[in-house]
């Protein structure tokens, strides 16, 4: 059984992904000498893009932002025993919670409208993914399928309250009317300038701190709280949760709804923070990347928190990479982007058991 | 590292700065579909890959894939002192009021939305009249008096077509009967060909014999469909005709490439102008295709019929209303 | 005389730094049973799964048949005729019997000219050995005794002449034991060789020739079984002197802990498995339920430590019902349930964790809604230095730690909580012997303490140690009670066996 790890902690925290990585990058980097451009400069202009500025790292910190709420979502419903592919539509939704507690009471004191609008986005995505809890625990319908079916409710709800709801009168753009400025998350750059670094236009904002106070409260639920303490339980075994007199599907719900509230938070970096109005499709994707930032952060939040910098930094770094050199596409970014989760989330163990192997010879050795 | 890093950087401002220098800049911003998409985006990439042709001037380019992206690209674009950077698709329509305003010398060219700026130019295309003509052409030639629609995603732009299309059926034939179904709720919907087909049978089942796709790659099924089971289909942005002669109709012609090439040429020409730029049928901004693929079935009788249509919308007689007034 | 079925010569194996097997020679003569016991840890299994080709000596020799032999993979062990049935069975559940003996044996693309052929082998295998199974009968739906004789056939089909069977009976009834005993001794009959692998020496005593003995990674005595006793393999075994029987204070029964009226209780399925029992426990008593597996025990003791919830009847501790588990533990109930690995214990969480499983709302490890760790961690360290529960790591995943270590802190946890009522449900399973000994003893100092006892157990021999007061349980009924003096092996057996209630 795999838990039982005979490797130090720092082949098992630092080498083996590096390792993993390395080997990613390698094929990416044979993907595009294979297009006929220099791999070389490809890296340069990814690691350039991403970290060589003062607003590339404002993007970059954006996107971290967003893959941290997700990255956790997942990692909670994990830890409790179930995969929640619905953080797509419990963010949508949270956009919706967002976006009516902003358009009925935005205009209030930041001080009273933000935590509004923040509770609004935790609350209709927790909402949407208690259903799946609910209808878990009630009826023992599988969290993956009804998760996901979510999803696609999720969207044709949003599309259609968006389309003919929501829409800000007499315009053709299926968007809501900007936000009042009070409710607005406010940047991260004029603080970021006072120390000394220009982000720029930056969307990144002070959702990027909630997201951090989210992996620190994550923590201290999971392994320090009594309710963490039953949750993992039942995530590893439903009948020793039985046993010790925890019912699971009551930890099921609970876990679910938390789940999916952290995926609502997306909304408040998303638009909040960053659109101001509610768009068709802002989800963008994040909800489904999450997941392999779970897999590759082993579901703790300090590996979440890097492989969230990670997938903004591949999310920022490609798109420059794709607007200066125009061979390599969108599609070609989001290839490297696979092969990072290929090697680092799905084939973690390719090299676990060579290194184990050198590891106990060089221990014998001594 | 640092040192490869540094002289790509180094290479790279180079050779910007100096293309700069020497000549004519311009840019375009592909929305989410993308460049391939076989309508919109698509019909952009090809007024511009013209406008590369007849020149020689090479432009700069970038696909969206993320919310965040777009005021980054429109951003970088301008930075970059692009000439012309011409926005595809109504999402931008927000942040382009926000980057327009911050960058007040550039020029910008937006498609499908309108941003009343002195810096942008927003080109807005009547679907709903080259819809009208389509859909007196359907009404025309359908022998049960039912026709179809298939829509991409459940959007107010294309029940802008579906609104214009029923008003030429009605025109023709006011007892006619219209199926309205939209492929999807999501993007995908715009690339979903066997959804398309499906939803096509399913109108051809109910008694229509034409039916018309205003849903991008998904149309691309609903041609099939019609081909397959004999039946007449309505392509649309591009001129579709080719891909089924004999059975493609006709197709709505939106000639977002034409635009495109305009806002390149006009821009380099030093004539490019702000504003808003309405492009209906007197414009030649839509239209319907009319070539050897599809004159056997769309005989000149039908065709004398359009071109009267068509005179009268011109010149006012015939008042064809677009979906975004009936919502006020 | 003939060359030796199987030959090893000083075969060693590590694992990083663990030395599994180190320099080991063993002899197994063609036509025999032979034993191999040692502990859980002693490196049988590594042993066997060398000679079946999963795992590579570091050093050592095969010889087969005289022959020396190179078993790198298990292929080459079926080629050079040995056949292995794993205590976990290697068999798909939702294929029938002939489509499991297919598996790797098809013969061709397609499947008709292999079947028929397999089906008339399987005839004769029948025939000659006593083993009769419905070649269509699907696996899922067999008996645990059967699907291991489908395992045995799967190894004969192959044309395994030497047969290691790897904890056998760990799965079976007492009955299905015995039937593969006579399998075997059959198959001995036929001129094959036999290796078992068991640390069950009433197994060693009743079936084989010869037996080995490990410990610790060596091969430590050869005997005859005819020469030896279980005294001595036992402290060959362990490596000191151990007492099989335990010494027992005589029993002061005081007033009843547990009182069950009339009791019904339905298994997963709906099926009524306990069917109106009563019965009382007294404190400074152990009550034993003997019986063969699957006639009731299991849910009559989840019903009692309120994991199952029961049709009918009553439940008393101390004069008072109870509901639901989390209700029974604060009303003093211990419960050591039967599969430690699927509800006793989270295999993936560290020991200290382990240790709080169904505590883990006490005051004590709980302060505003967050784990006390360091009282947790301090509490579970103690146990492990009181129960001798090896390594001394609580925060090593309970996983890691070996079966009868397992076993311990579950044992610990349960008895430390300070319970009235201890249920204890095979408190011995896979366990070694020094590790039975050790909770044994536990279990009568309860005991001995004041505290009622409730054992239910498929092994006599732990009831017999054991109990004050025997029941004996055959389908979902009490059919018998036996006191301490009366019980013996035949008496008990006839009753688990249902046979003759009132001849007892």
């Amino acid at each position: 059984m795999g838990c039982a790890s005979r490797l130090p902690a720092w082949v098992e925290l630092a080498l083996l992904p590096a390792l993993n990585l390395a080997i990613a990058a390698l094929i990416a980097g044979l993907v595009v000498v294979l297009i006929g451009e220099d791999p070389l400069e490809a890296v340069g202009l990814l690691v350039y893009g991403a970290f060589g500025y003062g607003e590339a790292i404002g993007y970059t910190l954006f996107y971290t932002t967003n893959f941290l709420f997700t990255g956790l979502a997942v990692a909670l419903a994990f830890h409790a025993g179930h995969f929640n592919i619905g953080g797509e539509g419990q963010a949508y939704l949270g956009g919706l919670g967002a976006t009516l507690v902003a358009l009925h009471w935005g205009q209030l004191p930041s001080p009273i409208s933000i935590p509004l609008a923040v509770a609004g986005a935790a609350l209709f995505g927790g909402a949407w993914a208690f259903v799946p809890g609910w209808l878990y625990a009630r009826r023992g319908s599988h969290v993956v399928i009804t998760t996901i079916m979510m999803n696609f409710v999720a969207a044709a709800l949003m599309t259609y309250l968006v389309v003919n709801v929501l829409i800000k009168p007499g315009q053709q753009i299926p968007e809501t009317d900007i936000f009042a400025p009070t409710v607005w998350v406010p940047p991260l750059a004029p603080l970021s300038a006072s120390l000394g670094l220009d982000l720029g236009r930056a969307p990144v904002n002070h959702s990027l701190f909630l997201a951090l106070v989210c992996c620190l409260a994550f923590w201290a639920f999971v392994w320090r709280s009594r309710f963490g303490y039953e949750l993992r339980v039942v995530g590893k075994s439903e009948a020793a949760a039985i046993y010790a007199g925890i019912a699971p599907g009551r930890v099921t719900i609970v876990a679910m709804t938390l789940s999916g509230a952290l995926a609502g938070l997306l909304a408040v970096n998303e638009i909040l923070g960053s659109q101001h109005r509610l768009v068709l499709g802002f989800t963008g994707g994040y909800g489904f990347v999450g997941i392999a930032v779970a897999l590759m952060g082993r579901n703790h939040p300090v590996g979440i928190v890097l492989a969230a910098l990670l997938f903004g930094a591949l999310y920022q770094g490609g798109s420059e990479l794709a607007f200066d050199m125009p061979e390599i596409s969108r599609d070609m970014v989001v290839v490297i982007q696979g092969l990072v989760i290929l090697f680092a989330g799905a084939l973690e163990h390719l090299f676990r058991a060579p290194l184990e192997n050198l590891v106990s010879r060089l221990q014998v050795a001594r | 590292m640092i040192r490869v890093l540094g002289a790509v950087v180094l290479a790279l401002t180079a050779a910007v700065s100096t293309a700069a220098a020497q000549k004519f800049q311009p840019a375009v911003i592909f929305d989410m579909g993308g460049k391939f998409d076989k309508s919109f985006n698509e019909a952009a990439y090809n007024g511009a890959e013209r406008f590369k042709k007849e020149t020689g001037i090479d432009y700069l380019e970038f696909e969206v894939t993320q919310e965040a992206q777009r005021e980054q690209a429109m951003q970088r674009m301008a930075r970059r002192g692009a000439d012309i950077i011409v926005v595809l698709g109504f999402q931008n329509g927000t942040p382009l009021q926000k980057v327009a305003a911050e960058y007040p010398n550039s020029k910008f060219t937006i498609i499908d939305a309108v941003v009343d700026l002195p810096n942008v130019q927003s080109v807005i295309f009547k679907e709903h009249e080259g819809s009208f003509l389509v859909g007196m052409a359907a009404a025309l030639v359908s022998k049960t008096g039912k026709v179809g629609f298939v829509g991409g995603m459940d959007i107010p732009l294309i029940r802008n077509f579906a609104f214009g299309y029923e008003q030429g059926i009605k025109y023709v034939n006011p007892k006619a009967e219209l199926f309205v179904n939209m492929t999807g709720t999501t993007p995908a919907a715009w690339n979903d060909p066997a959804k398309g087909a499906e939803l096509a049978i399913s109108q051809f089942d109910r008694g229509a014999d034409v039916v018309y796709a205003a849903a991008g790659g998904t149309g691309i099924g609903v041609l099939q469909a019609a081909k397959d089971k004999g039946k007449f289909s309505i392509g649309v942005d591009s001129n579709q005709n080719y891909l089924h002669p004999g059975s493609v109709l006709t197709s709505m012609l939106k000639r977002v490439d034409v635009a495109v090439y305009n806002a390149f040429k006009d821009a380099r020409a030093g004539t490019w102008k702000p504003g808003r730029l309405d492009l209906g049928l007197a414009e030649d901004g839509v239209g319907y295709a009319l070539d050897e693929h599809n004159r056997s079935v769309l005989t000149p009788d039908i065709v004398a019929k359009l071109e009267a249509a068509r005179a009268d919308i011109i010149a006012g007689r015939l008042v064809v209303k677009d979906y975004y007034s009936t919502q006020k | 005389m003939a060359a030796p079925a199987i030959e090893l010569r000083g075969i060693s194996k590590r694992f990083g730094p663990v030395v599994a097997n180190d320099r080991v020679d063993l002899v197994v003569e063609a036509g025999t049973i032979h034993g191999i016991v040692g502990e859980n840890g002693a490196g049988k299994s590594t042993l066997m799964n060398i000679l079946y080709g999963y795992h590579r000596a570091d050093a050592g020799a095969i010889r087969i048949d005289g022959v020396p032999t190179r078993i790198a993979r298990p292929i080459d062990a079926i080629r050079a005729g040995i056949g292995m049935v794993h205590q976990h069975f290697m068999l798909v559940a939702t294929f029938t019997v002939l489509e499991n003996l297919l598996l790797g044996a098809e013969g061709g693309p397609l499947l008709a000219a292999g079947a028929a052929r397999l089906r008339a082998e399987l005839a004769r295998i029948g025939r000659e050995h006593g083993l009769d199974v419905d070649p269509d009968a699907r696996v899922g739906d067999l008996p645990v005794g059967l699907q291991q004789r489908v395992e045995i056939l799967k190894a004969l089909c192959r044309g395994a002449r030497v047969l290691i069977l790897d904890e056998p009976t760990g799965v079976l009834t007492p009955q299905e034991a015995d039937e593969l005993f006579r399998i075997l001794a059959a198959l001995r009959a036929q001129g094959r060789t036999v290796l078992l692998v068991t640390h069950k020496l009433r197994e060693i005593m009743a079936v084989t020739d010869r037996v080995s003995v490990m410990r610790g990674g060596r091969m430590v005595a050869h005997r005859r079984t005819a020469e030896t006793s279980r005294e001595e393999l036992a402290e060959l075994m362990v490596g000191r002197k151990i007492q099989l029987r335990p010494d027992k204070r005589p029993v002061r029964p005081g007033r009843p802990v547990l009182t069950v009226r009339d009791l019904e209780v339905a298994d997963d399925r709906g099926v009524r498995r306990v069917k109106g029992v009563s019965f009382e426990v007294r404190a400074g008593e152990i009550v034993g339920i003997a019986g063969v597996a699957g006639n009731g025990q299991s849910e009559l003791l989840e019903a009692i430590a309120g994991i199952r919830s029961a049709d009918r009847g009553e439940i008393l501790i101390a004069g008072r019902p109870v509901r639901g588990a989390s209700n029974a533990r604060p009303r003093g109930v211990g419960h050591v349930p039967e599969d430690r690995l699927r509800m006793g214990l989270v295999g993936h969480l560290p020991a200290s964790e382990n240790a709080i499983l169904g505590y883990h709302r006490r005051r004590d490890y709980v302060a505003h809604g967050l784990l006390r760790r360091g009282r947790i961690v301090d509490t579970c360290a103690g146990w492990l230095e009181r129960y001798d529960i090896r390594p001394r790591a609580p925060l090593m995943p309970a996983l890691a730690f070996s079966g009868g270590n397992q076993q311990k802190l579950v044992v610990a946890r349960e008895l430390e909580h300070d319970p009235e009522l201890i249920l204890a449900g095979q408190p011995t399973r896979g366990v070694d012997i020094g590790a039975i000994e050790f909770i044994h003893g536990r279990l009568l100092a309860m005991r001995d303490a004041g505290k009622a006892v409730l054992l239910v157990s498929v092994e006599l021999d732990e009831i017999l140690a054991l109990s004050d007061r025997v029941l004996v349980m055959f389908d979902g009924r009490i059919v018998g009670e036996l006191a301490a003096e009366e019980a013996d092996e035949r008496r008990i057996g006839l009753l688990m066996a249902g046979i003759a209630a009132e001849a007892a």
